[in-house]
């Protein structure tokens, strides 16, 4: 199961290596994870998905985060209401011609093309995590040439 | 001032009164100050490795913080076995490194390591100091981090420039970290739900761990347990925690634990467990670790509450604080004669034992070293099976007096960590329990004990191999002794040619006079004692059996 959780910790360099050990050094893998200031910049805000099997090695590295000098404190959103963007851009290959077929199809979501050449358009898009994957789908028929995404942002 | 001097002068207004290490090119600055320290003990080891147990030794025996000093490079990665060995058994301990120019960082500079990079897992904190002006606050927080909570190890790498370079000495008198915070008291309402199922108990039992002996709580620990009439079993780590003289103490539990103090923790309805955390050879088989019990979990690590085995109410604070309000809350107490009788009977049935056959048995070196020291003084073992022989049969009485590497089971802790001890303590009697291959893992530390006359004493359990390795080879690889014969130098000379004495003793009645003598001389003492050879630990709980499933060893 897909766990986000969000942690607040001191702006200093290491901390990020020292909540990355706590997965790492239990063989789990951060799926995203998106670092930024917050208003207060000597504090960082962090959000970071991870697939975990077992709830009770979850619940161990969630007090183990606490724990971190570093950290001050630790949100498991998984469970609570909340509202979740993720911001991509997607290069995909496109002509002139399709112009119309690709803003129509963009219209249903939060997307937009920001960049194109004669033969590809580089698109924006914001969403959850539905809305993105649905319309990564739809984007396939144009053919993908480059994805890059954000990490999951999440507020409750 | 610069940076080294802030430091030393850091270091004087925590109150340190030895420092354990090594010199060498990056901590230059800092042993040029030392030079005029003459408030603190500077002990020079001879490998760093045994710094940082004579550190983590110092600690244990004191309850202060333990300091250890080493070079960047080679220097610090020879302390990590020291510190991984303070951080799995919640020692505080504060170890400086240095480091090389902050401009050269990264540059595979000459004995350059990412020191704050090797030792992040296992330390409870660690810090690269960048600016000369965060130096006084940082040693401050690392000490206060260190002892304060879990205790634990607390690394600050220091770069040569930056020992150099010049600062106002600024003292932070005060430290506030927004994300440490740690609990102290227990939950007022927590506490009142564990009163009660104890209250209700018939066959409640104590199991107590370090916790109890870091946070000061024998004392209170022993009037609950007074009053409660509750049978006491230690984990390893709580030795000394609750008197083992005590007709209500039960001894150890676990793997090598007594028979009846495992029935009792299998048999229990209330298991109140007080600074332990259900290690995996202390629960044997989780699924079938006390299955009847409800269970009462005090710790002051939020962290160690159900990681292992469910719990009914966990009360989260500081050992000591948390049994004084207990005891305050407990107005009926249960009966609990029906339940003593049982193990009592668990007792006469099964006591801990061996086969005298004339021949030097390990138990029985240690029953006369317990009869000559009378139970004061501190042991320190290695670890195998001379370390399971020191739990079963000597008698600690108090906190403090047995000190050993719990967690990680690092061969080699024991010779350091007696000479720490030493060093906190120079009145009591410091023996270091030994065997062959053990000893044989820090032995250069015979230097630093002559040189600076700290008198340790070290008891060789000697059987020429690798026991407990061995032991397992025997019961569970149909005796295949691969690779754990080790032949050992002349103790006896080696000894001598450190400067300490050696005694070899290879016939029973040879061993009450060389401990005698060891213990009565002003020197370090190697007492080589020549034991049989392939004596096993028992009683013992095969690895990943039920804790009541024991192999009691003899008929």
């Amino acid at each position: 199961m897909r766990h986000t959780i969000s942690v607040l910790v001191e702006n200093k360099f290491g901390v990020l290596a020292r909540i990355a050990g706590l997965f790492s050094a239990r063989g789990y893998n951060i799926a995203s994870l998106a670092v930024s200031e917050t208003m207060d910049p000597a504090i960082s805000y962090m959000t970071i998905v991870v697939e975990a099997e077992d709830e009770k090695i979850l619940e161990q590295i969630k007090k183990q985060l606490n724990k971190l000098i570093d950290v001050i404190s630790v949100t498991d959103f998984t469970k609570r209401e909340h509202v979740d963007r993720e911001l991509v851009l997607v290069k995909v290959s496109y002509s002139g011609k399709e112009k119309a077929k690709l803003e129509n199809l963009l219209n249903k979501y939060v997307a937009k093309i920001v960049q194109h050449t004669s033969d590809s358009a580089i698109i924006e898009a914001v969403g959850d995590q539905h809305q993105i994957r649905q319309l990564l789908e739809t984007l396939a028929q144009f053919g993908i040439k480059e994805l890059v995404r954000t990490g999951r942002l999440v507020m409750a | 001032m610069i940076g080294a001097q802030i430091l030393i002068e850091c270091l004087k207004r925590e109150g340190v009164e030895a420092i354990f290490g090594y010199p060498g090119g990056q901590v230059l600055p800092i042993f040029d100050k030392l030079y005029d320290a003459d408030f603190l003990k500077f002990i020079l080891v001879r490998h760093e490795q045994g710094a940082a147990h004579a550190a983590d030794g110092y600690s244990r025996a004191t309850g202060r913080v333990g300091v250890c000093l080493a070079t960047s490079g080679p220097g610090a990665t020879n302390l990590t076995t020291g510190i991984a060995t303070a951080y799995m058994d919640s020692i505080p301990m504060v170890a400086i490194t240095g480091q090389v120019k902050t401009f050269l960082i990264g540059n595979d500079a000459f004995q350059e390591a990412d020191v704050t990079g090797v030792t992040r897992p296992i330390t409870k904190h660690n810090y690269l100091v960048k600016d000369v002006q965060d130096l006084a606050r940082i040693v401050r927080e690392a000490f206060y981090i260190a002892s304060t909570g879990r205790p634990g190890p607390v690394l600050i790498d220091i770069p040569s420039d930056i020992q150099m370079r010049d600062a106002e000495f600024i003292w932070p008198e005060k430290v506030d970290i927004r994300g440490y915070k740690p609990t102290f008291f227990g939950h007022p309402g927590q506490v009142k739900k564990a009163a009660k199922i104890i209250a209700q108990a018939k066959k409640p039992i104590l199991y107590i761990g370090g916790g109890v002996i870091t946070s000061g709580a024998s004392g209170v620990l022993r009037e609950l347990a007074q009053k409660l009439n509750c049978p006491v079993t230690m984990t390893m780590m709580g030795l000394g925690g609750f008197p083992g003289t005590h007709k209500l103490s039960l001894g150890m539990l676990g793997m090598h634990g007594t028979a009846y103090a495992n029935h009792a923790i299998m048999d229990a309805d209330v298991i109140i467990a007080v600074g332990a955390r259900f290690d995996d050879r202390v629960t044997g088989r989780l699924d079938a670790f006390a299955p009847t019990a409800k269970i009462i979990h005090i710790d002051i690590d939020p962290a160690s509450i159900s990681k292992n085995v469910r719990v009914d109410v966990p009360v989260v604070g500081d050992a000591k604080n948390i049994l004084g309000e207990l005891l305050e809350q407990i107005k009926n107490v249960p009966d609990t004669s029906e339940w003593l009788k049982t193990i009592d009977s668990w007792r006469k049935k099964s006591p801990l034992k061996y086969k005298d056959d004339g021949k030097i048995k390990p138990q029985y070196v240690i029953e006369e070293l317990y009869a000559l020291t009378k139970g004061e003084a501190i042991i320190t073992t290695e670890v195998g099976q001379n370390q399971m022989w020191a739990c079963q049969w000597y008698k600690y009485n108090h906190p403090r007096t047995y000190i050993s590497s719990g967690g990680l089971g690092t061969m080699g802790f024991g010779f350091p960590a007696a000479m720490g001890a030493k060093v906190g303590c120079p009145d009591k009697s410091v023996i270091d329990i030994a065997g062959d291959g053990s000893i044989q893992m820090n032995i250069q530390e015979l230097g630093t004990c002559v040189a600076n006359k700290i008198n340790v004493k070290v008891v060789i359990l000697n059987n020429g191999y690798l026991g407990m390795v061995r032991q397992w080879q025997e019961l569970f690889y149909k005796k295949r002794y691969s690779y754990v014969n080790i032949t050992s130098p002349d103790f006896v000379k080696l000894a001598e040619s450190y400067g300490a004495v050696g005694i070899r003793v290879t016939k029973k009645e040879e061993v009450r006079p060389a401990l005698e003598k060891a213990l009565s001389l002003d020197n370090t003492v190697f007492v080589d004692c020549h034991i049989e050879q392939e004596e096993n630990v028992y009683p013992m709980v095969p690895a990943g059996e039920a804790l009541n499933r024991m192999i009691e060893g003899l008929a």
